[in-house]
Formats: C-alpha cells, sequence, structure tokens
C-alpha cells in the first residue's frame, strides 16, 4: 500500500511532484476553488480535492490514511472561525488538527505536509497560493518515505488507519 | 476497507461514465477523449461516453438510455462543479428509474481544466478524480429525500424600497410578510431623494404611497425599530427572533399627532437630524420625516432630559392627555415567528469622504456628498428645497466630483453604478435650481440603462460642463485673484490636456456605494456569504441572482451590490417570486445527507453529544445509546467524524465511501 506513483503527474521523471489530497468543506473551500475556477486563476495541479459538508466531517482517520496511501501532503480547508455553515465545525477540525499535528510528527511527517487554511467563498486567490505555496514546500520535501522501521510492512494498514 | 463483492451476479455494479467537454471548456485543456478511453479501462465501467454538452436533453437522455441499453445501476459524471449540476444529473437517474443518489460527480472544469494550463498534468488530474469517483459510486447507497412542510409565511429585512416592494408583492399574493426594519420608519435611502433619474419623477410622490400600503396592509406585520437576533431551523421552517427597541411611545396609542414634539421643553431641536444628515436640528421627540410610516414618534433617550435627570416637566404627556401614548418605562420586547422564507434587503451605506483627505471634506464646509446636496434640494428637506450654501448664499459655480470612493485603488475598486446617473441628475437639479455654473469631474461616463444616455445628452443641452479627469485636490488656496474666497478644484483633464484649476462655491462629492457597515453580522446570523467586498454573495451571478447558498434565503437591492432603483425594485419582484414558487410548493425536499447512529456498535460514551451544535443527539438512558435525531440534524458530519468507535455513519458521506476515494485518487495506475 505505501507504493509510489513511478513517473510524477505532468513531467519529467527528473522533478518530483508531490501528491497532495485536500478535504474541502461545501460551504467555504470548495466554493473558493469554484470561483477560482470561474475566475480562470491557475495554481498548480498537485492536489486532488475531497468534497466534504463541513471541514469537522474530516475523520483524523481521513489524513492518516492518505499519508499511509502515498499522498505527500494533505491539506484541510474550511470556514473561517465564526462563519462555519454549522456553526462551530471548524473549531473541532482546529482542535483535532493540533492533536493530529503531534501524532504526525511522532511519525516521522514533516509539518509541512499537513495545512489547514480558512478559506472563505470568496477567497479564490488564497485558494492559488495556498495551493501553491503547499506545493512549493513539499516539493522541497521530496516525496514522503514513511519509515517503519519496528512495524511489519502487512500490519502498516491496520497502524496507520 | 470494505471488499466490494459487487463484482458479478444480479447485483453487479455496472458503471456508466459520461465525460462532458463542455464546448472547449474543458475540452480545450483535459484530453477528453483519452479520459473517456481510460474511465472504459476501470473495472466496473460498463459504459464510458463523451459528449459536447452533458447537461443538455441529448446529453441526460444519453445517460438515460444507457441505464436502461446496458441495465446501469452507478453513473459518473465528470463535468462542471456538482454545485451546479449534481441536481440536473440526479433528476435525469431517477427519471430512468434509477436512485438519484447512484450518481458522484467529478468536477473537471472548474477545478481541472478552468486552474491548469498543461493538458498532460490536467489530463493526468481529471483521471485520478474519476479513478475515485468510479471507485466510490460503487459503495452509494440509494438514499430517500426527506419531505417537509414549508411555512407559508416569508420576512422581509429590510424596508428600504426593494424590501416594501417585495413584501407588497408577496402580501398581494395572499402569504403573511414580516417585515423588519431597524430604523423608525421604513424608507430607506430612496425617501431621501428628491427626483428621480432619468425621468425626474419624484422620489416621495413614487414611494410614500407604497409606504403607506405596506403599513396598512392586512398581510404584512410591519415592525420598524426592530432587528432580527437570531435565526435558527431550515428552507421552510425558520424560527427567527425579533427585537423591538423601545421607542418609548405604545405603537397602538399614538395617532402620530406630533403635539408632544411641539410642547416639547426643547424649543428648538438641538440633535443632529440622522435623515437630513445633521444638516438640520431635531427634538428628542421626533418623527423622522413627516411622510414616514408608521406616523409614530420616537423618543431619543440619549437626548432627553426625562432620561437624563429624571426631572423633566414632561410636557411631552401633558400634550398627548388622554390617549396615553407615552411610556417612558419601555422595555425592549422580542417576538418569535416562523417563517418558510427569507428576503434580505438590507441595502448599502455611501462612502465616508474623510477617508479621501484631497477631496477636503470636514474641512472646507461647503463640500457636501451627494447624499446631503440630495436633502439640499429636496422641498421637504432642511432647507425648503433651496441649495444655499452653509452662509445662506446661492453658490455660482457647483462643481461635482464623480468616483469618490469608487474606481479608487486607495479605497474601493469597484464602479458604485449609480453615481454617474445621479451626479447628471443632480447637475440637472442644482441648474435649475440656482441658475449656477455646475462643472462635472469625471473619469468614465457611465449611463447604461433605458433613457440614461439621453438623459446625458440632454445634460450636454442644458450647458453642464464635463471635465475627464481625475481630481486631484479641492483646496481654498488662491493662486489668482479670481480665486480668493472659492474652492478651487484641481483636476487633469485628459482630453484637452493639462491640468485645470476650476474656482467654484460649492462642491459636491459624488460618494460610491458600500456594503452596510454590520454585513458581516448579518451574513453570519443569516448563515450566507459574502463576496470579497463585502456585498452578500448570490449562487450564481446569472443564473440564481437572488438566491444565496442557503436554501430559503434571498437577497435583493444593493445589499447584493451597487444598483439603481429600478434595478432594486426589479430584484426584489424576482426574490419575491422565488419566495412565492418555494412556499407554494407547500413541501421541499432536504438533503439526506444525515448522521445516524449505529446502534448495535454505540458504546453510550456521549462524546458525540457535546459536538453538535444543534442539540439534534441524545441519550437513550434505556438502550445506553445515543440517538440522532433526523430532523434537527444539519448533516455537517462532525459527529461522525469524532466518533471514538466509528459508530456513526453520515449519508452520501459514509467512512467507506471517502476511504474509497481518498485511496483512489492516489491510486496510480
Amino acid at each position: 500500500m505505501l507504493s509510489r506513483r513511478p513517473s510524477a503527474p505532468g513531467t519529467s521523471q527528473s522533478k518530483f511532484e508531490p501528491r497532495i489530497v485536500a478535504f474541502f468543506c461545501n460551504w467555504c473551500t470548495y466554493l473558493a476553488a469554484d470561483l477560482a475556477g470561474t475566475s480562470r486563476m491557475k495554481y498548480a495541479p498537485n492536489v486532488r480535492v475531497v468534497r466534504l459538508m463541513c471541514s469537522g466531517r474530516v475523520d483524523p482517520q481521513f489524513v492518516l490514511d492518505a499519508f499511509a496511501h502515498g499522498a505527500d501532503g494533505v491539506f484541510i480547508g474550511g470556514c473561517h472561525p465564526g462563519d462555519c455553515h454549522y456553526q462551530e465545525g471548524n473549531y473541532k477540525t482546529l482542535k483535532r488538527y493540533h492533536l493530529l499535528k503531534r501524532v504526525l510528527k511522532e511519525m516521522g511527517i514533516e509539518e509541512d505536509r499537513f495545512r489547514l487554511e480558512w478559506i472563505s467563498a470568496a477567497e479564490a486567490d488564497r485558494v492559488r497560493t495556498a495551493i501553491n505555496q503547499m506545493v512549493e514546500k513539499v516539493r522541497d520535501l521530496g516525496p514522503l518515505n514513511l519509515e517503519l522501521k519496528d512495524v511489519e510492512k502487512a500490519d502498516a494498514e491496520e497502524v496507520l488507519v | 476497507m470494505p471488499e466490494i463483492s459487487l463484482l458479478s451476479g444480479p447485483e453487479a455494479v455496472r458503471v456508466g461514465f459520461y465525460v462532458c467537454h463542455c464546448g472547449t471548456n474543458i475540452g480545450g485543456t483535459v484530453d477528453v477523449k483519452a479520459l473517456a478511453g481510460y474511465a472504459a479501462s476501470l473495472p466496473r465501467v460498463a459504459v464510458s461516453r463523451d459528449y459536447k454538452y452533458m447537461c443538455s436533453d441529448p446529453g441526460q437522455a444519453l445517460i438515460e438510455q444507457d441505464i436502461a441499453d446496458h441495465k446501469l445501476n452507478r453513473v459518473v459524471v465528470a463535468s462542471c462543479s456538482p454545485l451546479l449540476h449534481e441536481a440536473t444529473f440526479r433528476r435525469a437517474l431517477g427519471r430512468a428509474g434509477l436512485n438519484p443518489f447512484f450518481l458522484q460527480m467529478v468536477n473537471i472544469r472548474e477545478h481541472v481544466s478552468w486552474v491548469h494550463l498543461d493538458k498532460k498534468a490536467a489530463t493526468e488530474k481529471a483521471q485520478d478524480l474519476v479513478r475515485a469517483a468510479v471507485r466510490r459510486v460503487a459503495l452509494h447507497k440509494p438514499l430517500q429525500k426527506r419531505r417537509v412542510d414549508i411555512n407559508p409565511s416569508v420576512l422581509v429585512v429590510g424596508g428600504g424600497i426593494a424590501g416594501i416592494h417585495a413584501a407588497l408583492t408577496l402580501a398581494d399574493a395572499g402569504k403573511q410578510v414580516y417585515l423588519v426594519e431597524r430604523e423608525p420608519t421604513i424608507g430607506g435611502h430612496m425617501a431621501m431623494f428628491d427626483k428621480t433619474f432619468p425621468t425626474l419623477d419624484c422620489a416621495a410622490c413614487i414611494l410614500t404611497p407604497k409606504m403607506t400600503a405596506v403599513g396598512s396592509h392586512p398581510n404584512i406585520k410591519l415592525w420598524t425599530y426592530s432587528e432580527v437576533v437570531k435565526v435558527d431551523g431550515y428552507v421552510g421552517n425558520y424560527k427567527v427572533q425579533v427585537k423591538h427597541k423601545p421607542r418609548y411611545v405604545i405603537d397602538d396609542l399614538c395617532i402620530g399627532c406630533q403635539e408632544c414634539i411641539a410642547a416639547c421643553v426643547y424649543k428648538e431641536g438641538k440633535t443632529p437630524d440622522e435623515f437630513n444628515l445633521g444638516l438640520s436640528k431635531r427634538k428628542p421627540v421626533y418623527l423622522p420625516f413627516p411622510q414616514a410610516v408608521p406616523q409614530k414618534v420616537v423618543i431619543d433617550r440619549d437626548t432627553c432630559i426625562e432620561f437624563k435627570s429624571g426631572k423633566c416637566k414632561k410636557t411631552c404627556i401633558e400634550a398627548c392627555g388622554d390617549r396615553l401614548a407615552i411610556d417612558f418605562k419601555q422595555k425592549e420586547t422580542f417576538d418569535e415567528i416562523e417563517i418558510g422564507a427569507i428576503i434580505l434587503t438590507t441595502g448599502f451605506k455611501t462612502f465616508a469622504p474623510e477617508r479621501n483627505p484631497y477631496s477636503g471634506y470636514g474641512r472646507y464646509p461647503n463640500v457636501y456628498t451627494s447624499l446631503e446636496v440630495e436633502r439640499l434640494i429636496n422641498a421637504s428637506g432642511p432647507t425648503g428645497g433651496e441649495v444655499i450654501l452653509r452662509d445662506g448664499k446661492k453658490p455660482a459655480s457647483v462643481g461635482i466630483i464623480h468616483c469618490v470612493g469608487s474606481r479608487d485603488a486607495n479605497t474601493n475598486r469597484w464602479c458604485s453604478k449609480v453615481c454617474c446617473m445621479y451626479s447628471l441628475k443632480l447637475a440637472h437639479l442644482i441648474k435649475e435650481h440656482t441658475g449656477a455654473e455646475v462643472f462635472n469631474f469625471y473619469i468614465d461616463m457611465r449611463t447604461p440603462g433605458k433613457g440614461y444616455e439621453e438623459f446625458y445628452d440632454r445634460l450636454l443641452d442644458e450647458g453642464v460642463h464635463f471635465v475627464r479627469g481625475r481630481v486631484a485636490e479641492v483646496s481654498d488656496w488662491a493662486v489668482h485673484p479670481s480665486e480668493e474666497g472659492k474652492l478651487v478644484i484641481r483636476a487633469e483633464d485628459t482630453l484637452a490636456g493639462f491640468v485645470r484649476r476650476i474656482p467654484v462655491d460649492m462642491v459636491v462629492l459624488s460618494v460610491g456605494l458600500e456594503p452596510q457597515a454590520d454585513a458581516q453580522d448579518v451574513r453570519r446570523l443569516f448563515n450566507i456569504s459574502c463576496a470579497s467586498e463585502g456585498w452578500f454573495l448570490e449562487r450564481h451571478p446569472k443564473l440564481a441572482p437572488v438566491s444565496t447558498f442557503t436554501e430559503g434565503i434571498y437577497i435583493a437591492g444593493a445589499c447584493q451590490g451597487p444598483k439603481d432603483i429600478p434595478d432594486s425594485v426589479a430584484q426584489a419582484g424576482a426574490a419575491a417570486a422565488e419566495a412565492l414558487a418555494l412556499i407554494d410548493a407547500k413541501s421541499v425536499e432536504l438533503e439526506p445527507y444525515t448522521a445516524s447512529i449505529l446502534e448495535e456498535e454505540c458504546s453510550g460514551c456521549k462524546s458525540c453529544i457535546s459536538l453538535c451544535p444543534y442539540q439534534a443527539i441524545a441519550f437513550v438512558e434505556e438502550k445506553k445509546r445515543a440517538y440522532i435525531n433526523e430532523v434537527l440534524c444539519k448533516g455537517c458530519g462532525t459527529c461522525v467524524a469524532g466518533c471514538p468507535s466509528g459508530s456513526i455513519k453520515q449519508n452520501f458521506f459514509e467512512d467507506e465511501e471517502i476511504f474509497e476515494e481518498i485511496e483512489g485518487v492516489l491510486a496510480y495506475a
């Protein structure tokens, strides 16, 4: 399950192209990404968006699952504090994010591989810049090499997920 | 991971895949043919096709036909954002006899073709997304939308011309309407104007009959001096709390005779009159303007002596006599109402020109805003319709500066749309009232609208001067005897190619329109979105201009963006029609994305209960299990993510479905 795609998307083999999974909430960040589209903004093609109704739906297991299956980075986009379509789902996300960051650090996953951004439906430009920044950072870090030293590879999924 | 055991047999998953060219919108960047070929190679895909416009009737018919011919039981459409056409394709599935939730959409337009340039990278990204969708859709379960009844009443927030028009339209259709206005009277900005462009019909003559109609309509409950403080519920069933601020006058007893105003211990007004923008003074007890609706006076507790010292002679109460309408002990009260739809018509505010120091506003007394000049020109205004300077003299020359707080990188970048036309109107009226020489300083003359350009032509004939160029500054610095005692407007004349200095007696700043100062609070209260400038965000700029992303909440008028009166009225009518279409359907379908407890797995730890902001989760003591009330659940999924034993599932966003999607985008071919 931890195998990597031999050739990175879009470019020549020599340059590493990170693969990033994003979880966008339906009401703010997904809309902002749609707006980036209708505004014809251009950004790096490395992000794959999974739409959820609220960033509060992002189960920490989703993040772990993404890393376990070869994501080089995970990006969560939600509404600004106080603006959540469901009142306070994004606050729950924030708490889980901080906790999860520590867990990921323990696992040897660099901080820059995991990012949470508040992006409102109007902030298409922020989608572009946040994605571009993250892609650059993760590209600098290189591919995620999850070294599961003491764990049998067969057990990897069970441990991570 | 769940084993997908649906590969064969009568229950086998058979996916139909459809990719849309969207003309060249998608086809120009994503290799659509290659994508269709790729999808055909994926497991469980029975049919894979590309088509020019999937959302068109033939496109949808293609899916319906394939469902019948190829016994498809799942459909994946790769096209635009699901927020645009998910409903369209779900209906197509429904027509073909398939559960509509056996659809998964892949957004390869907004999220791929429009944002990437590299065709290869874009196509690869599209492939990843398609692979994920094909895997995810196999796990989709049949779902039923919930149908709930709709309360046929409507709340309109804001009593300007848009709110008035929307309320009257709905009330005339026989619906119960609540109109909430925070000022003591309805009428909004339009009530402050003298004439309206381009026909120059008097604003009061066309507005006040509508205001009166609102006040007397049996189907309209008018609440002025009131604000919405709480909004609960969902489309068709909103519960709203309205706060009534104390006006210290009992609405039902006040007959609007205004004898209390005459009798007030203040012989003259001392407080700047809000309605006249401080150009006149009012007493602590006042009626905002003569045609106010309702005709009920207000007592301002900040300036009333009784509130300050408690020792006033209370001549107002004496004057009121046995009508007993004045009540100094009045407290704020609250009403709870239930409605099916909400229309927001909360309007705009004008740009504060103090922010542009070059304009001289606040420094030179004879620099006015356009709204102040509207009041000066208005026959019922502070000067009785005389356009006069602060010293009472008539101006012999007037300069009107366009685009103050509009089209300016330092303040607001947008064009406020109405300023060119109202500036022309003011130029005409000032000339008519005073015979002054009038100069317009403009960047571009923007007069798109019925009869607007003709009005501009008329002004050119009337001898109003037009200088094309931005004004650098307004000052009283005379460099020539002819400029002594005057305001000098220094502006580049871009047509003549030099800098002009034009001395005038009066300067009018054509201030732009801005979102209300509390637009962000209102947006949060009603759970809608704002565009980056702060205007309320419509669901679609062309096709759903008065809808919002929150079902059952509509917007109209200048709260959505700068708008003149005809456009505001048109939007108000549109919003009323949308609300009528909703409530006359009597019931509405809700998305079935609610969460539910898997009882046999729930450990009864109660950690989900505090996660729900809607109190939708309860603990059932007998069973020692949590229970989710589907009616209260809004489907955010926060509890699902928080359940330590994984015993909550969310329809359409089940853990397995999302895992499948995550692993799908990452499973390289």
